[in-house]
């Protein structure tokens, strides 16, 4: 993330910008994000509904296609391998061998009419050449190390006779069977109670830690991000406000949005009734965006500036942050 | 970062047109209505003079869409027609609506007995053959403008019934159905102002759609003779008229079947587009 | 204090066809004190909505007793139980679901006054721009407008307005913001607070968030499967778990900071088990670090251990 480039960055993404035609005009949903991940790290990417997270990522790997009317722009290269302008033949390879998936609802992403062991054997009979009996083999292993208990009977069952939990092990078993590069896990716990999430985030982490895949975890959780990311993302209305290393973020956060954000939490260190810090006002509309900050109108440290130009993503000691008045410096907001 | 990256070229999509296929059938039902309802001011020749010795006209100056088989003004015969096919296209579903509407709403809200009751009643009416059932209704209560209506009227009931319950059911297992009994509301009220109001526009798109079923169904029962009695015309008994001079004067049948047929397309178009436009929650975005 | 809302061995079931039952509460016992705010944690799926729902009879719980404001409303029906729901009042889940989608935002607020005969017009009026002006929102621009043009949070607002509005006693808020961004979450948790002072309202606050829970709640209790599992003031529940659950619950969240080490939450590996069959005697002990013999024979009553504290565990963590 930090520059410091020894040997590249597994994945390195330039101005990445997707928009939708809406009834009421062009809806930038990204708008120019950029960012490096090195191989064997985690970047959390954190951000409040609607603020392009998934977008974001669908769009680095061609899962927001031209066909759904988005237009999608900037660079993406995953081991120097240019990604735009692959063909969906090409991606569809890529998606199953160099990079897992794993979705919020499981659900929605395991076929419902195919037996568990066979969906994680699928991945491998395609890219890997197994045949059939070593795939379901290795699907028995594979559902042995990700914590399913039976696994030879829970690989001839199918979804639906699964729990929430059980079901998105399954969706990291089926992700992981290539030995992906990068895993790219979208709010994979946020449907899940936080004692099966704990269990998952665990998991997550665990094999990303053993294989040295990258991780893009993508949540609204800060709580999450906090525990599990080497890194952070900070997504405001499409755009990357702040980024940096997780302690950085967490000490000392140099976006207004950021700090309040963090400043908004409860937390179960302060007494009750303690009054919350909240943000005032609500995230901007997407499709009528004006001039200036995004967070502008919700910022206590605006200055005539922010409402008149747009602040880019500055770097500054290897972190980055999209203010003109950034906490922590003597001529900006001050602590 | 550099955000001088050229903005990828786009091309937003504005407000869609009012497209072809709205703007067509609406047009169309439009003028249908509007010369029904004005029939007796626009100078149009009484659609029951007969005139025998200008019989099977073609369409021509005089007669601009020709004669039928005892020589009356096609126009005007199609005009008034109109007018019966849909005083029964309208009123026939409405009434089944009133009926069917009320029977599906409290089954779907109320469940239990009530519904159980509410589909075997359904049941039951669903399994008489339609045509046979309106036909047994009409030769035993006499052919009249009313008994026809009312014939296929309950012959709506049981599709009626059917869209409200399914609307209801999904209506009234929300929220706000549930806040409004905890603040004490009545379930007439409830089923009045909370559901009604969200049933109202999947009912309306419906009966677009039980208009032309309707108004086909008329020209079925005056084909098997059971229609609306002569010489009040209605488009079923023109296009069964029609059909003993098929050979020689073949606009008789084809006329009224072509305006029937366009009037029954346009409100099926119409039905559909209604459905989608209402949504609240569909518009907003 | 005395109790404003006393469920006394509070029993819910659904059937789900083959005579089988999920057991979504069983023998729950609890009061909420007048003007405290109870907290209600649990996982999903223990059984929380069930609860405040059986509390308003909505449906009726099947067995147990419900006593609010000196009414068992479980022996009331219809027009009786209609006088006493203006003081019982709830906030939902999902704020855009819980407002009807084709009323304009002044007939949603006005309709309790409505229901409960507020005859006057203009007496109406005046009481609903008072209570929209009390929950942040402006009546000069809302007044018209439909549910679907605010977002999330100012539709919880206009569902707190409608709480508000026949100034309850009790206000049953079932996952108020759950539904909402972290960025709006303290902003409706202030207005809760702010109205419950202004107001003077008694709150049983159901929550899956413990950090939520604790910032709002004087007393709070833990639901696992269906059951009570604790019931403590905030302060001593938080610094001293009694119930295995309670500890696990708490170990499991994540904290913003990464300098707090992750904690353990000692859970047996393995999955919640279904509410169609809950384990015998204690609902947690198939997932319990703690958990003997005497746990799957015997079911843990509700007992208290300290002033103040109640556990139902055969082995807890203090006393
Ligand atoms: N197919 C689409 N057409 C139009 N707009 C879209 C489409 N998909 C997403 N959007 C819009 O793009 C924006 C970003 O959405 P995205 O799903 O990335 O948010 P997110 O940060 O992942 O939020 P969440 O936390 O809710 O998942 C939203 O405003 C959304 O409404
Ligand atoms: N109408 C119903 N019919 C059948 N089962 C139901 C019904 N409503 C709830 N349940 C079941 O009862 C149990 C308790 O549900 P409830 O909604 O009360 O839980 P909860 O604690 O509110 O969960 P959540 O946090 O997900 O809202 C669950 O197992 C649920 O599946
Ligand atoms: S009763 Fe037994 S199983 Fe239940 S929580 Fe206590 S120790 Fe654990
Ligand atoms: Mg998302
Ligand atoms: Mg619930």
């Amino acid at each position: 993330m930090s520059g410091a480039v020894s040997g590249g960055p597994l994945l390195s993404v330039r101005d990445a910008r997707v928009g939708f035609g809406t009834v009421r005009g062009l809806l930038r949903a990204v708008d120019g994000v950029s960012f490096d991940l090195q191989a064997g790290r985690t970047l959390g990417i954190v951000g409040e509904s609607g603020s392009g997270k998934s977008v974001l990522v669908r769009s680095l790997i061609g899962l927001v296609g031209t066909g759904s009317g988005a237009i999608v722009g900037g660079e993406v290269r995953l081991d120097g391998q240019d990604l735009r302008g692959l063909s969906a033949a090409s991606f569809r390879h890529l998606l199953g061998r160099d990079i897992g998936i794993v979705f919020q609802d499981p659900m929605t992403s395991l076929n419902p009419v195919m037996k568990i062991g066979r969906q994680i054997g699928e991945g491998l009979r395609l890219n890997r050449g197994l045949d059939s009996a070593a795939a379901a083999r290795r699907a028995v292993e594979l559902l042995v190390e990700v914590g399913i208990p039976e696994p030879e009977r829970r690989a001839s069952q199918y979804p639906h006779e699964l729990s929430g939990g059980m079901r998105q092990r399954v969706a990291i078993a089926i992700a992981i069977a290539c030995e992906p590069k990068l895993l790219i896990a979208d709010e994979p716990t946020t449907a899940l109670d936080v004692t099966v999430q704990r269990q998952i985030l665990d998991l997550l982490q665990r094999e990303q830690r053993e294989r040295g895949m990258a991780m893009i975890l993508i949540t609204h959780d800060l709580g999450v991000a906090a525990g599990r990311a080497d890194d952070i993302m900070v997504m405001y209305a499409g755009r990357a406000v702040e980024m940096a290393t997780t302690r950085e973020i967490f000490r000392g956060p140099r976006m207004p949005y950021t700090e309040a954000l963090l400043r908004s939490l409860p937390r179960l260190t302060d007494p009750t009734h303690t009054r919350l810090s909240a943000i005032p006002g609500r995230p901007p509309d997407l499709a009528r965006r004006g001039t200036g900050c995004s967070f502008a109108p919700r910022c206590t440290y605006r200055s005539g500036r922010c409402e008149a130009e747009e602040p880019v993503l500055s770097r500054e000691g290897g972190r980055g942050f999209a203010c003109f008045n950034p906490l922590g410096t003597s001529g900006g907001a001050g602590a | 970062m550099s955000a001088s990256a050229a903005e990828p070229a786009i091309v937003a999509r504005r407000g869609r047109p009012l497209s072809w296929a709205l703007a067509l059938p609406l047009a169309w039902v439009a003028l249908v209505v509007f010369l029904a309802i004005t029939a007796d001011w626009i100078g149009l020749p009484d659609p029951a003079a007969q005139e025998l010795i200008l019989r099977r006209k073609p369409p021509s100056a005089e007669f601009l869409l020709g004669t039928d088989n005892l020589g009356r003004d096609m126009l005007s015969r199609i005009i008034y027609g109109g007018r019966t096919s849909l005083i029964v296209g309208i009123c026939a579903p409405f009434f089944g609506f009133l009926i069917g509407g009320a029977i599906g709403m409290s089954a779907g809200y109320f469940r239990g007995k009530v519904d159980l009751l509410a589909v075997g009643f359904i049941d039951i009416l669903l399994a008489f053959p339609t045509l046979v059932l309106a036909l047994t209704f009409v030769a035993y209560l006499g052919q009249s403008l009313f008994n026809v209506t009312l014939a296929l009227g309950i012959l709506s009931i049981p599709a009626a019934a059917r869209v409200s319950r399914a609307n209801t059911l999904a209506w009234a297992n929300r929220d706000f159905v549930l806040a409004a009994r905890t603040i004490g509301a009545s379930n007439w009220r409830i089923l009045t102002r909370e559901i009604l109001p969200n049933v109202l526009p999947a009912m309306f798109a419906f009966w677009l759609v039980a208009v032309s079923v309707i108004i086909v169904a008329e020209g079925a029962l005056s084909f098997l003779g059971l229609g609306i009695p002569a010489p009040q015309p209605s488009w079923g008994g023109m296009i069964a008229d029609g059909r003993e001079a098929l050979d020689v004067a073949p606009h008789t049948a084809l006329i009224p079947a072509a305006v029937m047929f366009l009037t029954v397309l346009s409100l099926n178009f119409l039905g559909d587009m209604v459905r989608n436009l209402v949504d609240p929650r569909r518009s907003a975005l | 204090m005395s109790d404003l809302l006393r469920m006394t061995d509070l029993n819910v079931e659904y059937p789900v066809g083959g005579g089988r039952h999920v057991h979504a509460v069983s023998d729950v016992t609890l009061a909420v004190r007048k003007g405290e705010t109870l907290g209600l944690v649990g996982e999903s799926g223990s059984g929380k909505s069930s609860l405040a729902r059986a509390l308003l009879q909505l449906p009726p719980p099947k067995a147990g007793s419900v006593l609010f404001d000196g009414n068992e409303l479980t022996q009331m029906r219809g027009e009786a139980l209609r006088a006493v729901r203006p003081r019982l009042q709830m906030i939902f889940q999902d704020p855009i679901a819980s407002l009807n989608p084709r009323r304009r935002v002044a007939e949603i607020v006005a309709e309790p006054l409505v229901v409960s005969g507020v005859r006057d017009p203009a007496e109406r009026t005046r009481r609903v721009r008072a209570v929209m002006e009390a929950v942040g929102l402006d009546p000069d621009v809302v007044w018209t407008r439909r549910p679907h043009e605010f977002s999330g949070g100012q539709c919880q607002r206009i569902a707190i307005a409608r709480a508000l509005v026949l100034e309850p006693k009790l206000i049953v808020c079932d996952e108020p913001v759950s539904a909402l961004d972290v960025s709006i979450r303290a902003q409706i948790l202030n207005l809760l607070e702010d109205m419950k002072a202004r107001f003077g309202l008694t709150l049983l606050f159901i929550a899956h968030d413990l950090a939520v829970v604790k910032s709002v709640s004087d007393r709070v209790a833990v639901m696992y499967l269906g059951r009570l599992c604790e019931v403590a003031d905030s302060a001593s529940l938080f610094a001293t778990p009694a119930h295995p659950y309670t500890a696990a619950l708490m170990a499991a969240i994540p904290v913003p900071d990464p300098d707090i080490p992750l904690g353990d939450t000692k859970l047996r590996p393995g999955d919640p088990p279904s509410p169609l069959d809950p384990p015998s005697g204690c609902r947690f002990r198939t997932r319990c670090p703690h958990a003997e013999a005497r746990c799957a024979a015997e079911v843990p009553p509700l007992r208290e251990i300290a002033a103040g504290r109640e556990v139902a565990c055969h082995f807890p963590l203090i006393g």
